[in-house]
């Protein structure tokens, strides 16, 4: 999978379970300011992306970090290709 | 100090035949019948009923995704089903939102679909980590209750008097005692349920499911009919909107009926059958706080689910109290037992009786059972003559509840 598709899913993952308009899944959108989430959306995008792409989130501590939907695809990307890495 | 008075102003369904009371009326009207048979039944070890009655796929976007994403069908079925009571009453937000505006509305259980992807997920993985946050207000035994008054705005008290089936008859009822008591003047209020083969199973398990129809499913259910075989489950939501009656005089609005009785008994013999005697009591009692004799009834709209035993209890309890006169029918033919939404959705369905002049016979009900006909079990539609309705809803748990409305306002 490369890193275009996994954002491909990241983005119509949230635009369906988040009802989003897709021309607003930009890099720069403010996941609370532009996407209006809220904690309990945080709580269910983690077990969304933990599905999605088996890696895991819900103990990890730079979650809270994420500002942005670009910052999300990152930590995504990241830890992805820590698993990766570890099955090899 | 005269006691106060309760008043409907507003209606709302959701039904097996689709959304809105108009849909419900007119299939009803037609004679029509919601029951299908489903197909995920017939795969499963030992389930013998096959059919249910199911409400459409509807377009749930007019409820905003904050407040849907913790609800369940039943959440959703109650939510537009109170959008509509609240235009036919004419509510504006203040009047909504005020704390005189409360709720009680009840399902038999929370969501069993919730519960079961619960257990699912944990008995897969072992681990808890892909459930989402919302599951728990999904799976509530208030979660009706507390989902529709978020998504409305309700700032009064909130009720949730579970009841298996009786539950929309008895929030019906307690709400028209918190007015009465002056805790509120405008009380939402009813029942509603989502359909899942845990309600099904229950019945089918108790042998009081209907089996026999699976290839021909709009032929169950038949209550009172002497080829009667049990319950066919169904969904919906039915929501009334009470209000107290000076306080819907003054607002001008449209007064749809007149609450003037209301009582629900218990029947400790028996946890699986209401007893007859129970279900006479509470007739009575109805009769006596409105000071009405039988001859006063002008309909009796029936629990009547179709069981043999149920059936039976209920049409010696009418016929005791009642006499041979007075019409009866019941709804289930049509749409099934919607469960918990079912005392509310027949007393709405009974309201357009009502205001259309014209009495909904039982469909399905070709030849009475002898132990049924001892009372006025109508086979075609009739004109009404008065104003007095009586709605029968009992519940496993040996619970009865009973109440009476009038059309006509008597100063």
């Amino acid at each position: 999978m490369t890193d275009a598709e996994a954002i491909g899913i990241i983005n119509d993952s949230m635009v369906k379970e988040f009802e989003l308009d897709p021309e607003m899944m930009t890099p720069e959108a403010h996941l609370v300011k532009d996407l209006e989430m809220d904690s309990l959306d945080f709580v269910d995008l983690v077990v969304i992306l933990q599905e999605a792409f088996g890696i895991k989130l819900r103990n990890d501590s730079s979650v809270r970090d994420i500002n942005t939907l670009g910052d999300l695809h990152g930590l995504v990307l990241q830890k992805k290709g820590q698993l990766e890495a570890e099955k090899k | 100090m005269n006691k106060r008075r309760v008043v409907i102003t507003g209606t709302g369904a959701v039904s097996p035949f689709g959304l809105g009371v108009e849909c419900l009326w007119d299939n009803l009207l037609s004679g029509n019948s919601a029951v299908k048979m489903i197909p995920y039944f017939k795969e499963l070890g030992g389930l013998r009923s096959c059919v249910a009655a199911v409400v459409p796929e509807i377009d749930v976007s007019v409820i905003n995704r904050k407040k849907r994403r913790f609800m369940s069908p039943m959440s959703i079925y109650s939510c537009i089903a109170a959008l509509e009571a609240i235009e036919m009453a004419g509510l504006n937000e203040d009047q909504i939102t005020s704390r005189e505006t409360g709720l009680c509305l009840a399902s038999t259980m929370g969501s069993s679909a919730e519960s079961e992807a619960f257990f699912q997920e944990l008995s897969r993985s072992g681990s808890i980590e892909n459930v989402k946050s919302t599951m728990f207000f999904k799976t509530m035994n208030h979660s009706c209750a507390s989902n529709t008054a978020q998504a409305l705005g309700i700032t009064g008290r909130i009720v949730s008097p579970s009841a298996a089936c009786a539950s929309g008859t008895l929030a019906v009822g307690l709400a028209y005692e918190t007015i009465v008591a002056g805790n509120q003047n405008i009380m939402f209020c009813g029942g509603t349920d989502e359909h899942h083969v845990l309600a099904t199973a229950v019945f089918d398990i108790m042998s009081a499911a209907s089996c026999n129809y699976n290839d021909d499913p709009q032929q169950t259910p038949r209550p009172f009919d002497i080829d009667r075989d049990g319950v066919v489950c169904a969904e919906g939501a039915g929501i009334v909107i009470l209000e107290e009656l000076e306080h819907a005089r003054n607002r001008g609005v449209d007064i749809l009926a007149e609450i003037i009785g209301f009582e629900t008994f218990s029947s400790p013999g028996d946890i699986a059958n209401s007893d007859s005697q129970t279900m006479s009591d509470c007739m009575e009692c109805t009769l006596g706080q409105a000071g009405l004799t039988a001859e006063d009834v002008s309909y009796v709209n029936a629990h009547a689910t179709a069981t043999i035993q149920g059936d039976i209890a209920e049409a010696q309890a009418i016929s005791a109290v009642l006499g041979e006169k007075v019409p009866v029918s019941s709804l289930k033919g049509h749409m099934g037992h919607t469960m918990a939404a079912s005392g509310a959705l027949e007393l709405i369905a009974s309201l357009q009786m009502m205001h259309n002049g014209t009495l909904i016979p039982t469909r399905n009900l070709v030849t009475p059972d002898p132990k049924c006909d001892v009372i006025n079990l109508i086979l075609i539609p009739q004109n009404i003559t008065g104003s007095v309705i009586l709605k029968n809803s009992f519940a496993l748990g040996g619970i009865s509840a009973t109440i009476l409305i009038r059309r006509n306002i008597h100063d």
